[in-house]
């Protein structure tokens, strides 16, 4: 690379160096907190003054993944010793495990649901886009400032039609109408997103593939699409991270078969009190695979957020 | 072997539909490429919209389905407008959204720019940066209550470590005058590294030429900050403020988890209170009314604000 | 033996009777009980053949959630054990099934439960012998106490010298705030504890939960006994108003820091954390505390609300009862899930596990008492309930105290006089609106 007088000197990189790594360390204590308590017994958790260096522990996690029940100490002694150490972690406190907890259904749901819908607003957004870039489609400025718009209902101030409607076509906690759902609302994102994408890859390309035989459909699949990956993976990162975390609708709209994570993760209680060991585990996991799909398109993500309505 | 069926279905449709389907129209394709997104908007936007819009003009209440619907004009909006309440929720929401934005533009502008930089390692930190964002709102706001224990909570021995003070002396959520910073501290510490993305974006989207030129003028660095890098990444910044704007105006989650409106109504956002009348109190058609007003709310301040950013952008 | 033989052949007989074998859907709340409910629900199972599913919801989501649910048809539960409060709207709006001709043709009579559990989960009207529900989980607003630091010869030395009488159980709410004090900023073991913890979360019912224990025993009504809905005088009598004041004091004085928004879950966590002397809560928690690993055992004491100035002692009603969602389609099979719940030796199981039986049966047994270390408290405490409105505006009328209430006692805006003045024409709006006034 050529050396450029506009390049910032050894110094001011160094200065700057610093101060983005005091921020960023500073910012992850939380994070390393919520992580950190995922290993600690629900005893280490809640004691004061918080414990930095505990003996690390499964139980957040055993507790995260199984329903308990408590047994009467006599049924207790009767059962046949613990031979796993989630059953040891267990007996501890009187109880045995009844079964699996709802979380791995819950974080079932919301891959089906947040990929499911990533993937509709992406496609969707990205023809949308395609036609309100190349074409002239009438009353072009107003339907995308109608599109833009519907972002910014109160998720509260639609939820009661919303359900009414959903329950008369049989929508209502099911996977299909928090997708169709979660579309709706990330559509808004995706196509501003998309439309600055698509408007910076030159027509002529395009032209060229046109003269050189191809169908306009063609041109788009063929010439377009490639050029257009990296906002696409950008775009469904955000749509991913808004359907992945939503927590307004899905609390409201769906009981139990399509409910997600997010309204399960603060609520799980322990005996009595709040588990948090527990809540911090499955926050932690509820982390993991966004994290590995935001580290793994991370170039896309920090070169290609040119948001849509901006052009170079 | 290839399914013999389809192979007969392939070579029957005639040669000409083929052609047709292929070679679809730029017009047929526009229309076919906008209308799922309208069709999908249009159903779950604003039919629902209207169908408030229709309920907020009535006495109905989800609850009681038995009760004559009555239609009562435009008396559930006066009542919100007169009510002091909504008031006081609307300047809650209004601190809560001045001081995330403040806060977010600046930090996050200062942490792209320091970015920009390109000091080694910055790709890696900024991954680093990014990651509270990627958490869900809701899980946030529950644990920064875990947080913020007097206690038990890590925030406040990390206050009493830099300031001396005891760190049972002070509650951020219990507290009237510290509870509506206790929600902007989490908000910011979520949302910064989002207003950080867009303006590391603004800035790498100023193309190098034009400093160099600067430099051959021989404009000192303080002048070329204020004269290419602010107007350039300007746009950016605004879009910025404009989807933290609009996403903070909704907020629900973050804050319902960790304060649920308190103490007393402290932190009582819209949507909290909305949330309330709709769904607690079931005043179905005075909370369709409340919705109305709010969506009526920021459509109106987001359609000036995108008339100014596209100046801007125009310029 | 011999009619617990009767009784389960006859659940039997009935059983085989139904069609077929059914799959229902209990809904409930998402805390322990519900667990023990699972495990005792798989008795029904292998006696009916009926396959059980079980939707829990959290606490905070759970009015949300259900009232949602019944209010719009829907299907998801066959049996809901519901709050009590619903119990109004759920039978005005024709939401739950009338239970009175399924308890006359199987022999279920409901002076066979403790009375107020009666009242409190399955009548509507109150009063009137109109039954939507089966008491199902008996609970009530109470107290525990660190009995070890209370035995203590320094710490009880050290109290007899401030206040001149021994450290014990307080009689009364004024004691409870004067050990609370003592308690307060206390260094125990090298570590600062506090009085007590009370409720104070704003969100769904908390704060009402706790300062309504004070106020019943100070001299609140909810209304004028003689002529129903009027509250002026009873709402905010004298009575009510120092009440409040007293449950702001307690909250200023002697709640841990941080107890702005504390109910179940957060007392729970203040107690076995070792940071309080003094804890409200729901009965329920207690057996959680019983096998503690730092509180269990003899830590822990229990004890019911001690009296108000005039000697009035009142607890806050909480628990539910089961009863059939009237939009289910298998209201036949659901039915005889609350046959077999209804035996008694159901409902003794159902308390071993931890499950608070409503059955006299089962609390009047000699052996109950010495069966767990809180089970007299419980007793005593289900002796003086009462409960909130149970009215079907329940939710707007619990909205307006726990707004009331939180902006008074712990935001500290205004008097406990303005919030109870303000509570009453509050309230008096919600029936007005309802055509009750």
């Amino acid at each position: 690379m050529s050396f450029s007088i506009t390049e910032p000197s050894g110094r001011q990189k160094w200065i700057a160096g610093v101060l983005v790594v005091t921020y960023a360390v500073l910012t992850l204590i939380p994070l390393i907190w919520i992580i950190a308590t995922g290993f600690k017994t629900p005893q280490d958790a809640i004691a004061y003054p918080p414990k930095v260096f505990f003996e690390p522990s499964l139980e957040g996690y055993v507790n995260l993944f199984t329903s308990r029940s408590r047994v009467t100490p006599e049924d207790l002694a009767a059962l046949p010793p613990p031979d796993t150490f989630y059953d040891r972690i267990v007996r501890q406190y009187d109880m045995v495990i009844t079964g699996p907890s709802k979380y791995g259904e819950r974080f079932l749901n919301s891959v089906i649901i947040g990929f499911g819908s990533t993937f509709l607003s992406v496609f969707l957004g990205t023809i949308a886009a395609y036609a309100f870039s190349r074409f002239k489609v009438p009353l072009k400025d107003d339907l995308l400032f109608f599109i833009l718009s519907t972002r910014m209902m109160p998720p509260i101030a639609v939820a009661i039609p919303i359900f009414l409607m959903y329950r008369q076509l049989g929508l209502s906690d099911t996977h299909l109408g928090m997708i169709l759902l979660y579309t709706a609302v990330n559509l808004s994102l995706s196509v501003w997103l998309l439309k600055g994408f698509i408007d910076e890859i030159p027509v002529e390309y395009e032209e060229a593939a046109l003269i050189d035989g191809y169908t306009r459909f063609q041109a788009f699949t063929k010439v377009v699409l490639p050029q257009a990956a990296t906002g696409i993976a950008s775009t469904a990162i955000f749509c991913l991270i808004f359907a992945w975390n939503e927590y307004a609708f899905v609390a409201l709209l769906t009981s139990g078969t399509a409910q997600t994570a997010p309204p399960f993760i603060p609520t799980i209680i322990g005996t009595g009190g709040k588990d948090w060991p527990a809540v911090a585990a499955g926050a932690t996991l509820f982390l993991v695979p966004i994290m590995v799909f935001t580290i793994l398109l991370r170039k896309h993500l920090l070169r290609g957020i040119t948001f849509g309505a901006v052009r170079k | 072997m290839s399914d013999p069926l389809a192979h007969r279905v392939a070579s029957a449709t005639p040669p000409q539909l083929a052609h047709r389907i292929r070679g679809l129209s730029d017009r047929t394709i526009a229309w076919l490429f906008v209308a799922p997104t309208i069709f999908l908007l249009l159903a779950i936007n604003i039919f629902p919209l209207i169908w408030t819009i229709r309920l907020s003009l009535t006495n109905f209440r989800t609850n009681r389905p038995n009760n004559a619907v009555e239609f009562v004009g435009l008396e559930n909006y006066r009542k919100i407008l007169t009510d002091e309440d909504t008031w006081i929720a609307l300047q809650s929401t209004a601190h809560f959204l001045i001081w995330t934005i403040v806060l977010q533009v600046l930090i996050g502008f200062t942490l792209a720019y320091l970015i920009n930089k390109k000091f080694r390692g910055n790709d890696l930190w900024t991954t680093l940066i990014v990651l509270p964002m990627m958490l869900s709102p809701a899980v946030v706001g529950n644990f920064w209550t875990f947080l913020y224990q007097p206690q038990i909570g890590l925030f406040n021995y990390f206050i009493a470590f830099l300031t001396g003070a005891d760190p049972a002396s002070f509650s951020m959520i219990g507290d009237v005058a510290l509870a509506p910073w206790a929600i902007v501290i989490v908000d910011t510490w979520m949302w910064t590294p989002f207003v950080m993305l867009i303006c590391l974006a603004g800035l790498r989207s100023i193309p190098p030429s034009i400093y160099e030129a600067a430099e051959c003028d021989r404009a000192s660095k303080w002048r070329q900050f204020w004269t290419i890098t602010i107007p350039m990444a300007l746009p950016f910044l605004m879009l910025a403020v404009l989807f933290r704007g609009i996403e903070n105006f909704k907020m629900f989650d973050l804050v319902v988890q960790l304060t649920g409106g308190g103490p007393g109504s402290t932190t009582l956002l819209t949507s909290i209170d909305l949330k309330r009348e709709a769904f607690e109190k079931w005043r179905t058609g005075y909370a369709s009314a409340y919705a109305v007003i709010l969506f009526v709310t920021v459509f109106g301040l987001a359609s000036i604000y995108v008339k100014a950013l596209n100046k801007v952008k125009d310029r | 033996m011999k009619s617990k033989l009767m009784l389960t052949s006859a659940v039997l007989a009935f059983v085989a009777g139904a069609a077929q074998a059914e799959d229902l859907t209990l809904c409930w709340a998402a805390w322990d009980p519900a667990n023990a409910l699972i495990e005792l629900s798989k008795d029904y199972e292998a006696q009916s053949g009926n396959k059980m599913s079980f939707e829990f919801v959290p606490w905070t989501n759970f009015a949300d959630r259900m009232l949602n649910e019944l209010n719009s048809g829907g299907k998801l539960c066959d049996l809901l054990i519901g709050d009590s409060q619903w119990i109004g709207g759920a039978a005005e709006n024709g939401q739950y099934v009338k239970l009175n001709d399924f308890f006359d043709a199987n022999g279920i009579s409901m002076d066979a439960f403790i009375p107020a559990t009666v009242t409190g989960y399955s009548e509507w009207p109150k009063g009137t012998p109109n039954y939507w529900s089966l008491p199902a989980f008996g609970d009530v607003v109470g107290w525990t106490y660190r009995k070890d630091w209370f035995a203590r010869p320094d710490i009880q030395a050290a109290f007899k010298e401030k206040y001149g009488r021994d450290l014990g159980v307080p009689a009364t709410f004024a004691e409870l705030k004067d050990t609370a004090e003592f308690f307060q900023g206390r260094d125990i073991d090298g570590k600062t504890v506090y009085g007590a913890s009370i409720y104070t979360e704003r969100g769904s019912e908390g704060i009402t939960m706790g300062a309504m224990d004070v106020l019943y025993s100070f001299g609140f009504n909810y209304d004028n006994p003689d002529k129903p809905y009027e509250m002026e005088g009873f709402v905010n009598s004298e009575g009510a108003i120092a009440g409040l004041e007293f449950y702001k004091a307690l909250y200023d004085c002697c709640t841990p820091p941080g107890s702005s928004n504390s109910y179940m879950g957060e007392g729970v966590d203040a107690f076995k954390s070792g940071q309080v002397a003094l804890q409200m809560n729901f009965a329920f928690t207690w057996p959680g505390f019983d096998t503690d690993a730092t509180v269990g055992g003899d830590v822990t004491g229990y004890f019911a609300n001690p009296a108000g100035p005039n000697g009035d002692k009142f607890a806050q009603l909480g628990g539910q009862g089961i009863s059939v969602v009237a939009s289910s389609e298998k209201q036949e099979a659901a039915l005889t899930y609350i046959k077999w719940f209804a035996q008694p030796e159901v409902q003794a199981k159902w308390w071993k596990l931890g499950g608070f039986s409503a059955l006299r049966a089962v609390v009047e047994d000699p052996g109950f008492v010495a069966s767990a270390p809180y089970a007299q408290t419980f007793l005593d405490s289900m002796a003086i309930v009462k409960d909130f409105w149970a009215e079907p505006a329940y939710a707007t009328l619990l909205q307006a105290s726990q707004k009331r209430f939180h902006d008074y006692v712990v935001a500290g805006q205004g008097s406990a006089k303005e919030a109870l003045d303000g509570l009453v024409a509050d309230w008096t709006e919600v029936f007005e609106e309802e055509g009750k006034l």
